[in-house]
């Protein structure tokens, strides 16, 4: 059901934890599932050096999680907000169908953080 | 890896003397049993042994048993049977909100078709108060129907004093059954039953069998039009093998009370002191009591069952869960939800279902592997850490 991919950020996800003086902090929480997932950043110069997650979810949804964080840490912010949940989802070779807009939240919830540290700004 | 299978309110394997037996009638006596010839009556005496079986095993008549394809067309024909029987009258039906699926949609069903329906709450350990069924009951009430044991949490309905309130209502009583046979004693005199699924793969016999009992006098209108098979109740030609199959395993489940009932009770109250001694913040969903002794349903705080289930199964372990994340539909589990359990706890309700092949060994693997996960998840989820922080 889920791709070895999916199974290895599930098994041993990169970033969880928190940030104490984030720049910014976003969260997004699923209308259907109830998944939650909670981003940390540390911006430098436009670029995000930093990132932490927490997520209260299934395996698509700590995955994902993960796999967003790889993606996006030493990105620009412009970069970081060109990616889609679907780019994750393509990034992990694929979440089973019912998961895509459940679970797939992970670019969303990114964009909060980042709409969080650009307010404050 | 050694394999745990802890899944057996899901499904049971075929038990050794069941597909022994079974064996015979797919090449040697392959016969109809509706033939005359000497092909198939032989195989006609198989089944009706077969029917003998699963009537003592329910403290039935042989002539009261229905062979099915599974416990879902039990439940179907016992609710669909009974309203398109009564179709010159009105007609209401009472259930549960915790019934399996193939009630509450049967239900669901009649309901467009015109009839009447109570769905009766449960209270938080899944019970349903009989003095609110007996209030909903009315004049042109037909049938209620009330699990035996139910699938998800064990809870034990007390189904004989279900069946007395049915009785001295003259309403016909379906109990729903497929979770209780092999685990507690079912008989359908002692509990006033006038419909009864059952299903075989729950408990050692093959997928694709079940049966219904239907007590004498009880008119029911089939569900599948045809041959004669079955008194006219269930067209079509037997399945053989199955039927036998169910038979061997009806045996079985009668020796199994005593043989290893105990034993598997023993071993699910181990996991479950385990688990409340070694993890904070557990639910047991369920009657504590009056639960089927196989099965215990528990909720870890803050985390989603699906990836508890995940990392169980990457140690060999398979259990179920009641999370959102399991459904097809997206919703908890209308079983759990009905007990008005917290979402966050619903969503990461896991079953863990024994069975005759469980030992001591399994049981305390999976006391070992367990807090590890949950610390995992938990480690990783907001809201721990935000009651951490207060």
């Amino acid at each position: 059901m889920y791709s070895d991919k999916v199974i290895d950020h599930f098994t041993n996800p990169r970033n969880v934890g928190v940030i104490a003086d984030a720049d910014g902090v976003g969260e997004k929480v699923s209308a259907s599932c109830g998944d939650r997932m909670k981003i940390f950043l540390k911006v430098s110069d436009g670029v995000i050096e930093d990132i932490k997650f927490q997520t209260y979810g299934c395996g698509a949804a700590i995955a994902s999680s993960s796999m967003m964080s790889e993606l996006v840490v030493g990105k620009t912010l412009e970069q970081a907000l060109a990616l889609t949940n679907d780019d994750v989802a393509a990034a992990l070779d694929g979440l089973p169908a019912p998961k895509m807009h459940c679970s797939n939240l992970a670019a969303d919830a990114l964009h909060e953080a980042i709409k969080n540290y650009q307010d404050k700004g | 890896m050694k394999r745990i299978y802890l899944d057996n309110n899901a499904t049971t394997a075929v038990r050794t003397e069941v597909l022994e037996a079974m064996l015979p009638f797919y090449r040697e006596q392959f016969g109809n049993p509706s033939s005359i010839h000497w092909a198939g009556r032989s195989v006609s005496e198989a089944v009706e042994e077969a029917r003998e079986r699963v009537a003592r095993l329910l403290n039935a008549r042989p002539e009261e048993i229905v062979f099915t394809s599974c416990g879902s067309e039990s439940n179907s024909l016992a609710l669909r049977g009974s309203v398109d029987f009564f179709e010159a009258r009105d007609r209401h039906v009472i259930t549960t909100a915790v019934e399996h699926p193939a009630v509450l949609n049967s239900v669901r069903f009649l309901e467009k078709q015109g009839v009447a329906v109570t769905v009766l709450p449960v209270d938080g350990d899944g019970l349903v108060d009989l003095e609110q069924l007996e209030v909903a009951i009315r004049p042109d009430t037909i049938l209620i129907s009330a699990m035996w044991g139910n699938n998800e949490t064990g809870t034990l309905f007390p189904v004989a004093e279900i069946g007395a309130i049915a009785r001295r209502h003259k309403i016909r009583f379906h109990t729903d059954a497929v979770q209780a046979i092999g685990r507690v004693p079912v008989d359908v005199q002692a509990a006033e039953v006038d419909l009864l699924s059952l299903s075989g793969h729950k408990f050692g016999a093959p997928k694709g069998v079940g049966a219904l009992y239907v007590r004498k006098g009880t008119g029911l209108t089939p569900l599948i039009h045809g041959g004669h098979q079955e008194r006219g109740r269930r067209a079509g030609t037997l399945n053989v093998p199955g039927i036998v199959g169910l038979g061997v395993a009806s045996e079985l489940a009668t020796a199994d009370l005593d043989r290893q009932v105990p034993r598997i009770r023993a071993l699910r109250d181990r996991l479950e002191a385990g688990i409340l001694s070694r993890i904070s913040e557990v639910r047991v969903n369920g009657h504590r009591q009056q639960r089927l002794p196989n099965t215990l349903n528990v909720s870890f705080a803050y985390i989603e069952g699906e990836a508890i289930l995940l990392f169980l199964d990457m140690q060999g372990v398979a259990a179920s869960s009641g999370s959102a994340c399991m459904s097809d539909s997206f919703g908890n589990s209308h079983v759990i939800d009905a007990m008005g359990v917290d979402p966050m706890m619903a969503n990461s309700s896991i079953r863990f279902g024994l069975g005759p092949d469980t030992d001591e060994e399994d049981i305390d693997f999976v006391l070992e592997i367990l807090p590890p996960i949950i610390k995992k998840l938990r480690d990783m989820s907001p809201f721990y850490s935000e009651k951490a922080a207060g």
